[in-house]
């Protein structure tokens, strides 16, 4: 009797019963344990930012809790320098996506495509490009801006920020391009296409998903790059560098409000992104 | 001079509820001419000839298949037609203008890829319809158009569909529609079903060659199906190492194999080779045991002397077996039966001659199945010596 009604219970619970837990309850545990430390010290400093945005401080230095006030946000632009250096840098990220993600998305995919010569010097170039210290990329244009007597400034902090975004941009083209059959673009070319329409019309949608990751992440390097930019900035202030400055005679409690809003914008995108990009993915490549 | 029919040269022209029969295609027009084409992959001394100096005349209309073994040249010979690989040597001729040099988009011949490659950004009716919307075509007309091409390969009400939302098969019938619709001059289809299972398979292959018949067009398909092949083709080319070994329709191809290869890939074939004891003017007497006969006729153009090595091979289900010699002219040798194996319709016999060859034998199940033999038993195979067929060895 007993061994029946055992059996039929195994045979209820499904078929998958490993009859010891300990293993199971160890792994419950440890993981996200880990993993929520992990979060939440890659998460403090952010929180930081966006509770003493609201913090209600009255001295120079916005680094005591004083109670609750949405006074910052209301009076978020009355600092003219900050609220100038902030729209440069907007403006200075927009331009250097377009750029950076149109040139960086024609490399990526000649490299993807096509057996260039060179390709293997190009590779190197990339990666060097990626791999090197800012110190060292912003010393050297620098002193390449000062030889070939160019001017300092916005347009050089454009060139230097394209140059740098055009790797990564290239990098993540490329790798989309891998995963693309060639025969979709021949279909096109079969079916009348010439090379450029078949470019515009098949090729780029469906190498979106890594333009479009291309175009997030140089925009989120540009709009907070620092060190490149503080080399060839002249006297063009862009908010890091404001931000920088300001910090050795106490940071407004507006930069935390920024920070917060270039933060959620940034989240904003990125969920967007993610949630795009998938379904994107999804519908190109099938389930 | 000819007044015949003018519909017949608008390739999508329905032929208005006619039977399948279909219009024969004159036999003088030709639609694809390759000229000694060549095509060497690498450079140097590492250079791999894929297609190696093939003529080939492919008719206006036909189903025409490109048959051979894995690596032997077809998908090059394919992508050469459509422009996608220029060859090293040689000349295409699409209706008698060569297009070496030419870019596919300016080729009056669609290719239907093996993975299909359809657009997977865009719905049904615009893969359908991207052909009509390089060329400007009217809106209404697309409409029209996508409308009637998604209705002959019976994907109606599914054109908003995304490929990924498509069975294989449904994807399959898309790449056709989307290269028909461009009414093109010839079809291009590699391995077109590879990628269906078995049923499906079956089937397409039948609502291909009603789509071809209906249509009118020239197809050519590639395979490495010799049923494929066989039961769909008008006529084939079987291929091996990037050159042809023969050309043909079907049944020339299964009745009269002029090599050994085409022999062995196309059938089940009983290949020997043999000894020839004496020719009697183009027909060849082979060596033979007392009371066995082997003759092979028209032998001669092969090169058969007296003396020399002959490679011949007779279809399994030409093969009779026996208790005595089938006398007379026929061709008649002992042998073995070493298995025997019954599969409803016909019993296949493995058999041993007296030289150690091995041969099958297929015997149709008649109603007068008593004369089947057993396993071990001696018997004496016999048939027509117009099925004995020479083949060039190489
Ligand atoms: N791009 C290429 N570079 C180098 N060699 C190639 C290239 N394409 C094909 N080949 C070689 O040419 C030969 C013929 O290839 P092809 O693809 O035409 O064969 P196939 O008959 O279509 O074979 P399968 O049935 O496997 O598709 C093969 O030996 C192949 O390795
Ligand atoms: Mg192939």
């Amino acid at each position: 009797m007993s061994t029946t009604i055992e059996a039929s219970s195994t045979a209820t619970s499904g078929a998958v019963a490993p009859p010891p837990t300990v293993h199971k309850v160890r792994r419950g545990w440890l993981l996200p344990t880990w993993g929520w430390i992990v979060i939440v010290w890659l998460a403090s400093p952010v929180i930081v930012m966006i509770v003493f945005g609201f913090n209600n401080t009255s001295g120079k230095f916005n680094i005591q809790w004083q109670g609750f006030t949405l006074t910052w946000y209301r009076n978020l632009f009355v600092i003219p320098q900050l609220t100038d250096s902030l729209i440069t840098s907007i403006e200075i990220s927009v331009i250097v996506t377009i750029i950076a993600t149109a040139l960086g998305t024609l490399m990526g995919f000649a490299l993807g495509r096509y057996r260039i010569r060179g390709a293997g010097s190009i590779n190197l170039v990339m990666f060097a490009n990626i791999a090197a210290p800012e110190v060292a990329l912003g010393a050297a244009l620098l002193s390449l801006f000062l030889t070939i007597g160019f001017p300092l400034g916005f347009w050089s902090i454009v060139i230097v920020q394209v140059m740098f975004s055009i790797a990564y941009v290239a990098v993540t083209v490329r790798a989309r391009m891998a995963g693309l059959a060639p025969s979709v673009e021949e279909a096109a070319r079969d079916l009348g296409a010439g090379p450029i329409v078949t470019f515009f019309r098949v090729t780029i949608p469906m190498i979106t998903p890594g333009i479009m990751a291309g175009a997030l992440l140089t925009f989120a390097l540009s709009i907070d790059d620092y060190i490149i930019t503080s080399f060839n900035a002249g006297s063009t202030v862009t908010f890091p560098l404001w931000v920088f400055g300001a910090a050795r005679t106490g940071v407004p409690p507006q930069v935390n409000v920024m920070g917060t809003l270039i933060f959620a914008f940034g989240v904003v995108l990125a969920a967007i992104g993610f949630v795009t990009g998938r379904r994107k993915k999804r519908q190109l490549d099938g389930e | 001079m000819i007044t015949s029919a003018p519909e017949q040269a608008n390739p999508v022209g329905h032929s208005a509820g006619g039977p399948p029969a279909g219009p024969t295609p004159p036999e003088t027009a030709t639609a694809i001419e390759l000229v000694r084409i060549t095509k060497r992959f690498g450079t140097g001394s590492r250079a791999v000839a894929a297609v190696d100096d093939v003529n080939l005349v492919i008719r206006e209309g036909e189903f025409f298949s490109l048959l051979g073994p894995s690596g032997c040249g077809k998908t090059t010979t394919l992508r050469m037609i459509g422009g996608f690989e220029q060859p090293t040597g040689g000349e295409i001729l699409l209706h008698g203008k060569d297009v070496v040099g030419t870019p596919p988009n300016k080729r009056d011949v669609n290719m239907v890829f093996q993975s299909y490659a359809l657009f997977p950004h865009m719905s049904v009716f615009e893969n359908v319809a991207f052909g009509l919307r390089r060329k400007a075509v009217a809106g209404s007309e697309v409409k029209r158009r996508v409308g009637e091409m998604l209705e002959l390969v019976q994907l109606q009400g599914k054109d908003r569909r995304r490929p990924s939302q498509l069975s294989g098969g449904q994807q399959q019938r898309v790449a056709l529609a989307r290269a028909l619709i461009n009414r093109p001059r010839a079809l291009l289809l590699d391995e077109p079903l590879a990628a269906l299972d078995l049923k499906l398979r079956q089937t397409m292959q039948i609502e291909l060659k009603s789509i071809q018949r209906e249509v009118g067009i020239t197809f050519v398909f590639v395979t490495h199906d010799q049923n494929e092949a066989l039961t769909m083709s008008d006529r084939l080319v079987v291929m091996n190492e990037g050159h042809i070994e023969q050309v043909g329709s079907p049944r020339e191809m299964y009745e009269r194999p002029r090599t050994r290869f085409v022999a062995g890939f196309i059938g089940t074939s009983n290949l020997m080779t043999r000894s020839i004891a004496s020719m009697d003017g183009t027909t060849a007497i082979l060596e033979c045991g007392a009371g066995e006969r082997f003759v092979v006729r028209d032998a001669a153009a092969l090169g058969a002397v007296p003396g020399g090595k002959i490679d011949v091979t007779v279809r399994p289900e030409k093969i009779t077996l026996g208790t005595e010699p089938a006398g007379g002219e026929m061709c008649s040798l002992r042998a073995t039966v070493t298995n025997v194996v019954y599969m409803g319709a016909w019993t296949q016999y493995a058999v041993r001659l007296a030289d150690g060859a091995e041969l099958t034998v297929f015997i149709q199940n008649a109603t007068n199945s008593e004369d089947a033999a057993e396993r071990g038993a001696e018997v004496w195979l016999g048939w027509d010596p117009a099925h004995s067929l020479a083949v060039a060895p190489q």
